[in-house]
């Protein structure tokens, strides 16, 4: 009996249309949960580091979180997995909505995909059937128009389809996977599902799921209920509205955007617009808002409503919007909301990543202004900007002349440009377009996790502790006092003794030892959510959220019939975070890679970045060039991974690093799997 | 002077305007009606059903009515500030016509039963687990006249009398009355 996953893969071969249904290994549950964690023990066990991005070797895994599709609010996240064509690492982005729960009613965990179509195709699951069935039909068709054209096709209302738009099929680096309330943008997993000639996956499901011990894990779902209630009405105070409550920042309904549009940059991430803000701006931004948003909405299972039905006109599909989409566009094209939320719109059919995109679109246009990118380069685009973004997103979408060198990305594009152009790729980590932001002083906090975050995109890496200190210590006091989340007290030291300036302020404080912890304390969290499918919104991303590290062990457990403490689960997911690394290691990853963009802090200190990232190395059990030891690896029982880093020569005798300072700061005395 | 009685009427007011589309009322609903109880969910199961279209922003949960055996003459469709329903969707019945409110595995017909239990719940569980609101449980008293709740009983021996005749009826009445079968 397997609870809250359903123990079955479907397993696909595209180039010979074969489909089989394959019982998974409990152990491995135990081992790596499920979602991100199960995703990467079979990327590293069938995907070697030889194979291309675009090669049918490569996978494409779209993996459920191991509680999706419980009754736990806001447990319903997706993980896609693949070799990502931008980064050439290991991708795996994250999508909310409905597609996952539906998925496991079918009687699956995961779809692992392999080889290539001959023909457009696509994939209908519906409970004990699955086939593949023809797309040619709907080539070039728009994400959401496809989706409901197939359910039409089908007579099954019901379905839930996850499918990519033009970017995809013509494998632009940065095309989303959409799935009418979420996608999975990040990374281009789209152009890997385009390279495979599968336009879209449908899955209707009807079977139950159970739960390994109900009266424990339904107490723990109307705590987290109960206490979602009383977080939206008593919101965080001394953080920007979008940050006071839970969920992915209330972009939707929060209308007071000045903290994006004044601090954040502008165009190709470079423009600071001090006192943007105006009266008359706040208002018409929030008409244009109150015009276009028809309702706001929720994924599977929550009562948070992160995003919002956007309609730009009554004759065409809305979609979904989210989060910081909201501005990208805008602030890449130095124009206003309405512009933004109308793009977007297109941009959400073609199927492209709305980080992505509209920076690649400005990095165009400076190219231009610098005279890198001719006029013969841009003949026929429009004299405004507004024009001028629909002409790029056309022409990057469908490779059309200076389209298909776009649509690699700025980094990949810059290259073929030559001429300089690389110096206006500047917002990039592992070639992966960031959030345009620009500072002044380095934190460290945020140095290392830019700088070593795997996910390769800050939003899902930040969380739990606070952006910046408060002004007063009263005011900081005051925050500690009912933050129950933090792994033991001297966090709440750390946060109580960080001052806005003087000795206690970044970019020496926290203290290089203080940092390194609270950094591994957010992306453990995020790793746990990525696993087993909660929403970040309700756990890694805002603060106090309802799930947390003292609660999350024995929900999982509940749920799934494991029996992890908080040591089991940190050990887990330990285990989990070496085995991405180890994958992009094995890929060529190493320390000189793991770097935050150039400029995005003017005042940088090479000393104490170096020092961050050894004790953080240290600290995690990897070699000072960012290398698991061999000492880690085994007491993770990771001897595998050892064994193959040694095989390829990666792993030497790292007797040195495993006797370092620190090198075992976080050995448990559990037995390895 | 005649005699009057109480009645609770329970209500579950749908404010389709406040609908996120999120579907825990069809998750907490599944979970609830598992046996045993919360040992498993599974929307297909739920005894309500939100009906959802992104294209036309339509958001419309509709609960399990009476079984019906027999399908309608005729269908319904809705137009609502140019909003067009899909056919039936209103109907709480389940019924030949479509597959909702039945098991997936039997086809047996499910029916909202505002989630009794012993001891009972302050609220039906759709209703608690709606942070939107869109969901809001109400129960009022009704008063029930007595008078009419005999001219019921009339109505009643009516029937059986003109199905098995008065004699049978009056039989079985003394039958009954003689053994001082009075609950």
């Amino acid at each position: 009996m397997r609870y809250a996953e359903t123990g079955f893969n479907l397993e696909i071969d595209l180039t010979r249309g074969n489909i089989e249904r394959v019982p998974t290994d409990p152990r491995d549950t135990a081992h790596y949960l499920g979602g991100l964690g199960t995703n990467a023990r079979l990327m590293w066990d069938r995907v070697p580091p030889e194979v291309e991005p675009f090669s049918p070797e490569n996978l494409l895994v779209f993996g459920t979180g191991l509680l999706a599709g419980t009754p736990a609010p806001g447990s319903n996240r997706t993980i896609v997995s693949s070799i990502s064509p931008q980064t050439r690492l290991f991708a795996f982005s994250m999508m909310g909505g409905f597609w996952g729960p539906e998925l496991k009613h079918a009687g699956y965990d995961k779809v692992v995909l392999r080889g290539k179509s001959p023909r457009l195709v696509y994939l209908w699951i519906h409970d004990d059937k699955v086939e593949l069935r023809e797309a040619e039909h709907f080539r070039g068709l728009g994400t959401l128009e496809t989706a409901e054209l197939i359910r039409q096709e089908l007579g099954q209302p019901l379905a839930q389809v996850a499918s990519i738009g033009l970017a995809g099929e013509n494998r632009v680096f940065f095309a989303s996977i959409e799935q009418g309330r979420s996608s999975a943008s990040r990374q281009g997993l789209g152009a890997i599902m385009g390279d495979k000639n599968l336009k879209a996956i449908a899955v209707r499901g009807t079977k139950d799921l159970y739960i390994a011990r109900p009266a424990e894990f339904m107490a723990h779902c109307n705590a987290a209920l109960a206490y979602i209630e009383h977080r939206e009405k008593n919101p965080i105070t001394n953080v920007m509205p979008i940050m006071a409550g839970l969920g992915s920042p209330q972009e939707m309904r929060v209308h007071d955007e000045q903290w994006h549009t004044e601090n954040f940059v502008w165009g190709n991430a470079r423009h600071r617009r001090k006192g943007f803000w105006t009266k008359d701006i706040a208002a018409k931004w929030t008409d244009t808002m109150e015009q276009m948003r028809t309702r706001l909405l929720s994924c599977h299972n929550c009562p948070l409503k992160c995003g919002a039905a956007i309609s730009v006109d009554t004759r065409i599909c809305s979609y979904m919007m989210k989060c910081f989409s909201k501005l990208t566009y805008t602030m890449g094209a130095m124009s206003d909301l309405e512009f933004g939320l109308k793009i977007a719109q297109k941009a959400t059919e073609h199927g492209v990543d709305a980080f992505s995109a509209p920076q690649t679109m400005a990095f165009a246009i400076e190219l231009h202004e610098a005279g890198i990118l001719t006029d013969a380069d841009m003949a026929g685009w429009p004299p405004d900007p507004e024009g001028r973004f629909y002409w790029l997103l056309d022409h990057i979408v469908r490779r059309e002349g200076i389209g298909d060198v776009l649509a690699d990305g700025t980094h990949w594009a810059a290259e073929r440009i030559g001429k300089g152009a690389m110096a206006y790729a500047h917002n990039n980590i592992k070639k992966h377009e960031q959030l345009p932001l620009k500072l002044g002083m380095l934190n460290p906090i945020y140095f290392l996790m830019y700088s070593t975050g795997e996910k390769i995109n800050i939003t899902q890496i930040e969380g739990n502790f606070p952006q910046q200190p408060f002004e007063t210590r009263a005011e900081r006091e005051a925050f500690v006092k009912d933050w129950e989340h933090v792994p033991d007290e001297r966090f709440k030291q750390w946060f109580v003794e960080w001052e806005q300036r003087g000795e206690k302020s970044i970019p020496n404080y926290p203290p290089v030892d203080a940092t390194c912890e609270i950094v591994h304390w957010q992306e453990m969290l995020h790793y746990i959510d990525d696993s087993v499918g909660l929403c970040a919104g309700l756990s890694s991303f805002p603060y106090k959220p309802p799930y947390h590290l003292h609660n999350l062990p024995s929900i999982i457990s509940s749920g799934a019939g494991l029996d992890l403490d908080e040591a089991g689960l940190a050990h887990v997911i330990r285990r989990i975070r070496t085995l991405v690394r180890a994958t992009n290691i094995r890929r060529g990853m190493r320390r000189k890679d793991d770097k935050p963009p150039e400029d995005h802090w003017k005042k940088r200190f090479p000393e104490l970045e170096a020092k961050l990232l050894d004790r953080y190395y240290a600290f995690k059990g990897w070699n000072a060039d960012g290398i698991p030891t061999r000492a880690t690896l085994h007491e993770l029982g990771l001897d595998f991974v050892a064994e193959e880093l040694t095989r390829r020569g990666i792993l030497k005798d790292d007797a040195a690093a495993a006797s370092a300072p620190g090198a075992s700061a976080l050995a448990t005395t559990r037995s390895a799997p | 002077m005649r005699r009057a009685d109480g009645k609770t009427v329970k209500t579950i007011k749908i404010d389709v305007a406040k609908c996120n589309g999120c579907r825990a009322c069809e998750v907490i609903c599944a979970a609830f009606h598992a046996k045993p109880q919360y040992s498993s969910t599974n929307p297909a199961r739920s005894r309500i059903r939100v009906i959802r279209d992104q294209v036309a922003d339509l958001y419309l949960p509709v609960y399990a009515g009476e079984y019906t055996a027999a399908e309608c003459a005729g269908r319904d469709k809705y137009v609502i500030d140019g909003r067009e329903y899909e056919e039936c969707a209103f109907c709480r019945a389940s019924c030949p016509s479509r597959d909702v409110f039945k098991e997936p595995d039997s086809d047996l017909p499910l029916k909202c039963d505002m989630c009794e239990s012993d001891p009972t719940l302050a609220e039906p569980l759709c209703v608690k687990w709606c942070l939107a609101d869109a969901l809001v449980f109400e129960e009022r008293e009704v008063e029930v006249d007595k008078a009419a709740a005999i001219d019921d009983v009339d109505l009643g021996l009516r029937a059986l009398a003109h199905v098995h005749g008065w004699q049978k009826v009056k039989d079985a009445l003394s039958r009954l009355g003689g053994a001082g079968n009075e609950g």
